[in-house]
């Protein structure tokens, strides 16, 4: 049990992750998949995120890190007080490609509802079919 | 010497204006679009031409002085960006910008017909989808290869989406799998950071081997070896591939049906090599032999699922499939034939796709439609279409002096050498069906029979109608005589092409691994 408490970060996203994957590939409603996809890719950008945080830190954007840096003694920067921010700013790249699908796959939803009618995928094989 | 026609400067950033020329121009594309449709496409196949040269320089640079490593806004790996570019990404680089160079002019007279109102956009995104291919070739940053894996793949689901009808449920469940193979993929890189800190691939090579055992690399590697199969259509992993490539507008299919699956292969082989390494691919997992074993259920599931189809397009589609096969096959052998045939086969299989396609897309444009009926008679309508057209299929077979036999060749003495009788077997199969494939198409091409119209509408050869030549334009032809012809050189220089580039690229002391 403490392994699951120490290592929880872990869990929440496989959670989520098998979440967005069964929704992706169970559904029936295309709209449906589309969320899915999206808490997958949550899943992915929590798990760096939660990766990237220590104990006790804060963002990682340094204070007075201009105004006094003059001043030696107060500007030590202390590594152990910030996330690493190498892992967010990948996020936010992520993040940026994830809107952009999302976008891509929601405009493509809206051409298949005005081709057939509906977004209910069995619908939409049997008139292919 | 190539080269020296060019400035220093120029020669000195090669690497990263081979990228950065595709990059911009789609911008240009985009502003010129709106002003003076004209332009657009002289535009595209002049930014193609300019990434080719590039990529010829870098090549060239390559043979020469050995792997270049270029620092983006000089920042210094590992904590920059890096474009690192050896042996196995500089033919890929050429490869790239050769296909796309071909396909733009290809394109001139077959978008007009199917897209006739987009055609603007259909270059941005044409544009976006080669600047994201060359960039998963160059780049030596795992994540950066992410990002420009999503790049790559939303302008191909833009390109594949635009023909409408059929093509949007198609470019649905690319969009699904496409998302769900770069989400393993950045999920392993996620595993690789945690373990070593580091982004850059060659930093991440060095770290790696102390801790090979852990589970956290492990994983990785599975995850980031899944992403990649989904990504390239390996066998149960295929579901988006056949319709995706085959309600695409023609052009498109040009383009993506040779470069996408291949550039993923060729990210497999980095990760395989540069990442891990043959060490930890062969003698720590010791997985190879079930992967081979997969690989000959995917050459001949493909083949056989190709050779159930009815339409031309769909038939080359599922032979993608079975080639995926070959190439993952071939890499996982762990020994020196199987990897130099399957990263030679990266080539010929490109080309020989492409050649294909674009043969069967100017039979599908004077037809309209490219279900098998349209290849009846097709010899006398369409000479140099045929000719092209059985140059590719040779390939595909495996006839010298073709580029695909050679491929096969190697694959085959891998296989042998392995003492895989299985793989061996499976390449024998699957060109026996290719065989059976093509010649098919040739008969009904030659002697207009339909085995299915059997229910008397005509034998064939009582009343033939009068048949004049009826070429596609000059546009597509032209460009499928060049590929066509490729083929043939591709396969009298393979001896070069091996000892110059693929030598390098197989991974020392693979001789003491595996078998």
């Amino acid at each position: 049990m403490e392994w699951v408490i120490a290592k929880y970060n872990y869990f929440i996203y496989i959670i989520l992750m098998m979440i967005g994957l069964w929704a992706m590939i169970g559904k029936n409603n295309l709209v449906k998949k589309v969320i899915g996809m999206s808490i997958f890719q949550t899943a992915i950008i929590l798990f760096y995120i939660s990766v990237g945080t220590k104990r006790g830190s804060t963002i990682p954007i340094l204070e007075h890190g201009h105004a006094e840096a003059a001043n030696a003694a107060e500007s030590i920067i202390n590594a152990a007080d910030y996330a690493n921010p190498l892992t967010q700013i990948l996020m936010l790249t992520a993040i940026v490609v994830g809107v952009s699908t999302l976008g891509v796959a929601l405009a493509v939803i809206q051409k298949i509802f005005k081709e057939y009618g509906t977004v209910e995928e069995d619908e939409i094989l049997e008139q292919i079919r | 010497m190539f080269f020296e026609l060019f400035p220093a400067s120029v020669v000195e950033q090669a690497p990263v204006l081979v990228v950065a020329i595709p990059l911009l121009s789609a911008l240009v594309i985009s502003i010129v679009g709106v002003v003076n449709q004209k332009y657009v496409l002289p535009l595209t196949i002049l930014s193609m031409a300019g990434s080719l040269i590039a990529s010829l320089i870098t090549l060239q640079r390559v043979i020469e002085h050995g792997p270049i490593s270029y620092h983006l806004g000089s920042w210094i790996p590992p904590i920059g960006i890096e474009y690192f570019v050896d042996h196995l990404n500089a033919p890929v680089l050429v490869l790239i910008a050769a296909v796309s160079f071909l396909t733009a002019i290809y394109s001139k007279d077959v978008i007009r017909s199917e897209v006739p109102d987009k055609i603007p956009s259909y270059y941005v995104i044409y544009t976006l989808l080669v600047t994201g291919l060359l960039g998963i070739t160059i780049t030596g940053d795992a994540f950066n290869l992410y990002v420009l894996l999503e790049v790559a793949a939303l302008a191909a689901y833009g390109l594949i989406a635009l023909r409408g009808g059929r093509a949007y449920m198609a470019t649905f469940n690319y969009i699904i799998m496409g998302t769900i193979g770069a989400g393993f993929y950045l999920l392993g890189v996620g595993y690789l950071f945690i373990k070593t800190g580091s982004l850059n691939m060659l930093d991440i090579g060095q770290i790696l081997p102390a801790i090979y055992s852990g589970n956290a690399v492990l994983v990785a590697f599975i995850l980031v070896m899944l992403g990649m199969w989904i990504k390239m259509a390996f066998f149960p992993l295929h579901g988006w591939l056949p319709n995706a490539y085959t309600y695409a507008p023609t052009a498109t299919s040009c383009l993506v049906a040779p470069l996408m699956t291949k550039v993923s292969v060729y990210v497999m082989i980095r990760i395989m090599f540069t990442i891990f390494s043959a060490d930890f691919a062969f003698n720590v997992l010791k997985w190879h032999n079930i992967i081979v074993w997969w690989a000959v259920i995917a050459i001949v599931s493909g083949s056989l699922f190709a050779l159930a189809q009815r339409n031309l397009k769909k038939m080359l589609s599922y032979i993608i499939v079975s080639e995926i096969g070959y190439m993952v096959g071939g890499i996982w052998l762990a020994n020196r034939d199987g990897i130099t045939g399957a990263t030679y086969h990266i080539f010929s299989d490109a080309m020989m796709t492409l050649c294909l396609f674009m043969a069967v897309g100017c039979i599908c444009y004077k037809a309209k439609d490219c279900s098998f009926e349209n290849m009846r008679w097709v010899f006398r309508r369409m000479p140099v279409t045929m000719a092209a057209f059985i140059v590719g299929a040779f390939s595909m077979i495996g006839i010298p002096p073709t580029c695909g036999f050679f491929s096969k060749w190697f694959l085959l003495s891998g296989a042998i050498k392995a003492d895989h009788w299985g793989f061996a077997l499976a390449l024998i199969f699957s060109s026996l069906i290719n065989a059976v494939l093509f010649f098919r198409l040739f008969e009904i091409g030659y002697f207009g029979k339909l085995r299915e119209s059997k229910e008397g509408q005509e034998p064939s050869h009582h009343h033939q109608p009068k048949i004049s030549v009826k070429e596609a334009p000059l546009s597509m032809v032209v460009p499928l005589v060049v590929v066509a012809m490729s083929l043939i050189f591709l396969g009298l220089y393979t001896n070069e092409i091996v000892t110059n580039l693929i030598d390098f690229v197989i991974p020392k002391g693979l001789m003491d691994v595996g078998s």
